[in-house]
């Protein structure tokens, strides 16, 4: 009985993050709101019996992703977002299909979907569980997953830095001031001071 | 255990741990004024009561009495929740660290109507089996106080303090959690009593603590200490408020009490992280115990204290003695020599510990 409360408890402050998310113009808050999201995920991780994975949830998405996020806000010092037209019709459209998709799924889950409900802590949920699942069961996936990783880190490299070419004709124009200040140097203009 | 009786010991608990780690707090920082003044030869505080030890209530009265000031210029909503954030995380990860070993009273009658049912307690908030997991999570989360304290104050230089401190603290999360593994993979469990009880084989022998007994204990030992001090933004890592270049970094606008929050929020953290330290590598609360049975269940406490006062004091003492770092080299520190240095160690320990098993 408490589980159900608590489980609807943080589910509801998910839901109310997440509308939050969209309704707030200014980014900042937007990033506080999905804060708010991922924590009470991971409080719902909690309650379904999958504790590592509400621990990994907090530090990961919450305490490191998250606060990348701000980090970003904050250095390009991002103003409050304008209503656009573009944005006016995905409101008008967007608000009554998320309404039917909402409806729908409901109605699938509630009179078509023959599953019952799954009981608390039935799911591997320890450390241990997780640990044998990722490196007996799934490990070439794991293992893929990192190199896809690699392979993100390495175009944001190749993004962030600019053709050598270009940076010796107008060595002026790569921002060097702020990220200087900041003490965050931009990857391949760290050699020339 | 009936649910009442788990639910008053629990408040007890809490309402006892919160009230210690407080006053913990507070006389952490008068011993740093003492210690600071021993080391540059002055005397520290001495006017209020024997040895200035009322200064820390002098200090609150006085932080109570202070103007709030409010800029007009600063994000309301967040520049008060800033502090409240900063304090809240630094005092949650309290509740999972144990103490001792375990609290047992017999059944005491009072009168003839009322008994006190026999408690078998363990001496911590509670027991979680991914205790150490919530730990890091609620540090990892303490940089919003921060981050946001800065970018709220809508000043250049807190927010540069907040960039600092955000960049800092997610650069030295990464070296303290993978310097913990060498402990895990011993241990085999997350779960912070579990971990001490898996020091214990050899009673009261220092030398079975995780320090000396793994291969490079010492290693990841230190490994941990630096970027705990660096996720604590103590010096030498106390870029966010290095005050010779941005006046007080985050908390520049902040006075009164929201001041005095952020103050809390650091010795909090610094307490967290020296039990951290005493759990993971020096064996906790084990140490000789002897006597009477009462004199049993409290001299881990003591001993638990006695480790967790060495590493505050090491905080102090090494504040006052190293200079600050620069920037980037704080950074390419982190990346360039911590994290590797951690994740050899990671691998030469489970090399060692398959080796040996």
């Amino acid at each position: 009985m408490l589980h159900l409360i608590l489980f609807l408890f943080f589910g509801a402050i998910c839901v109310a993050g997440a509308v939050n998310l969209l309704v707030q113009s200014h980014p900042i808050n937007s990033a506080l709101s999905l804060i708010v999201v991922m924590a009470s995920l991971s409080a719902e991780y909690l309650l379904l019996g999958a504790e590592f994975l509400a621990a990994v949830q907090v530090i990961v998405y919450a305490g490191a992703i998250m606060v990348l996020f701000v980090l970003v806000i904050m250095l390009l010092n991002a103003g409050t977002e304008e209503h656009t037209k573009g944005s006016r019709i995905a409101i008008i459209l967007g608000v009554p299909g998320v309404a039917i998709g909402a409806v729908l799924v409901a109605w699938t889950l509630l009179f078509r979907a023959h599953t019952s409900s799954v009981p608390l802590g039935a799911l591997p949920g320890g450390p241990q569980q997780i640990a044998r699942l990722l490196f007996h069961q799934f490990l070439l996936p794991f293992e893929v997953t990192s190199v896809l990783i690699l392979i993100a880190i390495m175009g944001a490299v190749v993004l962030a830095s600019k053709p050598e070419a270009v940076a010796k004709r107008h060595p002026r124009e790569t921002p060097q001031e702020l990220p200087e200040l900041v003490g965050v140097r931009l990857a391949g203009q760290g050699k020339e001071h | 255990m009936s649910i009442l009786l788990f639910l008053i010991l629990s408040i007890i608990k809490s309402a006892v741990v919160i009230g210690v780690l407080l006053t913990a707090v507070a006389y952490s920082v008068w011993l740093e004024r003492k210690v600071s003044a021993r080391i540059q030869n002055r005397w520290g505080p001495t006017r209020v009561g024997p040895f200035g030890l009322l200064q820390p209530l002098a200090d609150g009265a006085k932080f109570i009495f202070k103007e709030d000031l409010t800029q007009p210029h600063v994000y309301k909503p967040l520049y008060i929740a800033a502090p409240i954030l900063a304090v809240v995380f630094a005092i949650t990860s309290i509740s999972v660290v144990p103490f001792g070993n375990s609290l047992s009273t017999p059944e005491i009658n009072v009168g003839h109507w009322f008994t006190i049912p026999a408690i078998d307690t363990p001496f911590q908030i509670t027991d979680l089996n991914i205790g150490l997991l919530v730990v890091l999570g609620i540090t990892s989360m303490g940089v919003y106080g921060v981050a946001l304290a800065g970018w709220a104050s809508n000043n250049k230089y807190s927010l540069l303090g907040g960039l600092r401190a955000s960049a800092q603290m997610i650069s030295y999360e990464v070296s303290l959690g993978l310097s913990l593994i060498p402990v895990l993979i011993k241990s085999g469990s997350f779960s912070l009593r579990a971990i001490v009880e898996s020091q214990a084989h050899l009673r009261w022998n220092v030398w079975s603590c995780p320090v000396w007994y793994l291969p490079f204990g010492t290693l990841a030992f230190f490994t941990y200490l630096i970027s705990a001090y660096a996720e604590t933004n103590r010096t030498p890592f106390d870029l966010p408020e290095a005050e010779s270049e941005l006046v007080a970094g985050y908390h520049t606008e902040y006075s009164s009490m929201k001041f005095a929050m952020f103050f809390m929020a650091e010795y909090a953290n610094m307490v967290t992280v020296a039990c951290l330290a005493t759990l993971l590598f020096f064996g906790g609360w084990l140490g000789p115990v002897f006597g009477p049975p009462i004199l049993q269940m409290v001299l881990p406490i003591f001993w638990f204290c006695l480790k967790v006062f060495f590493f505050m004091f090491l905080y102090v003492w090494v504040r006052w003695t190293l200079p600050r770092f620069r920037y980037d080299q704080l950074m390419a520190f982190s990346w360039k020599f911590l994290l590797p240095v951690a994740v050899a160690n990671i691998v030469v320990t489970a090399l060692y510990v398959a080796l040996r098993s």
